[in-house]
């Protein structure tokens, strides 16, 4: 509950600030408290993940991004009802929606019922690994995680695309000014 | 540059202890939390930590570019030939079972490769990402 409640205010702050560096390290901030929040449901794998990808790395890039930009925000041009609007609709339509959900932590949940117990009752007679995360992840799941992985990759390649190539494609056409037409 | 002695001898106290953190969090992850991915980005903050106290050329130096860009398919690679590794053993594409001489080890041994070229995909991503950020000037 404290946890949620500094992320509500964190999310305030976030909205309410327009100085763009102040904004990115609450967005940090934000990050290690949703993987305290994971720690608290016992996901210590995602909030490990969360903790370095969104606290660490996208923290720095944003840094990156925020150094080749302005930081303060300018003031928005169209009024904030419409995008209220949409917002508040969705966050209502996602809040009936989990009205349907079995109570938290139940345990025969349908989730719960499904292949869980499989995994639970074969992870270490079938593959010798007791945290049963990684054995659903790399071993059960395997070809999942090499989407995942594929989507990582395809991910770097277009960064690298982007970025580098035009400055390539710059770096190509200065000498030779009319060279290509 | 001259005056973050603080920053410089603080980050050279770190570095490795990341590195090995980052390592521990790949090699135990059958036992605790952690696996390829965490351990790849562990992996890049520390390059990216050594980027921004000693300067984008100095991490350069260490891990080039090109070896970067190396890793982001090499570990695709080297995911997708395990799947066809256990293919030519005559199991199934991703079913390690067939890999070692009983269950359990095959099993660990294809479990810790694939989370190998995670980690490679990961850490190469990551750091080619940042590369390519902190490359570009004003």
């Amino acid at each position: 509950m404290v946890l949620l409640t500094l992320l509500a205010v964190i999310t305030i702050g976030v909205v309410r600030l327009r100085n763009l560096f102040a904004v990115v390290i609450l967005g940090g901030a934000y990050s290690f408290l949703m993987a305290s929040v994971m720690i608290v449901l016992d996901a210590v794998d995602v909030a490990m993940t969360e903790a370095s990808v969104g606290a660490g790395i996208s923290t720095v890039l944003m840094l990156g991004t925020l150094y080749l930009t302005k930081t303060e925000e300018v003031r928005p041009v169209h009024t904030p009802v419409l995008p209220l609007f949409v917002a508040i609709i969705t966050g209502a339509v996602l809040v009936y929606g989990t009205l349907d959900l079995p109570p938290f932590g139940i345990a025969d949940a349908p989730i719960h019922a499904h292949v869980a117990p499989y995994y639970f009752q074969n992870s270490i007679p079938e593959t010798g690994v007791p945290n049963v995360v990684t054995s659903v992840l790399a071993s059960y799941r395997g070809y999942d995680t090499l989407g995942e992985t594929s989507v990582i990759f395809c991910a770097g390649i277009a960064v690298l695309m982007l970025l580098k190539g035009r400055r390539a494609r710059k770096g190509a056409g200065k000498p030779g000014k009319g060279g290509k037409a | 540059m001259r005056f973050d002695l603080i920053s410089r001898v603080g980050a050279k106290l770190f570095l490795p202890f990341i590195l090995l953190f980052g390592l521990y969090v790949q090699f135990h992850g059958d036992f605790g939390p952690g696996g390829g991915f965490q351990a790849g980005v562990i992996a890049a903050a520390m390059i990216i930590l050594y980027a921004i106290i000693f300067g984008l050329p100095a991490a350069q130096r260490v891990v080039p570019p090109l070896v970067v860009e190396i890793m982001i398919p090499l570990g695709v690679m080297i995911y997708a030939g395990t799947g066809i590794a256990a293919l030519l053993k005559g199991g199934n594409y991703l079913n390690y079972s067939t890999l070692g001489h009983d269950q359990v080890h095959a099993q660990e041994l294809g479990i810790l490769l694939v989370e190998l070229g995670v980690l490679i995909t990961v850490a190469g991503t990551m750091i080619a990402i940042f590369y390519a950020f902190a490359g570009r000037g004003r």
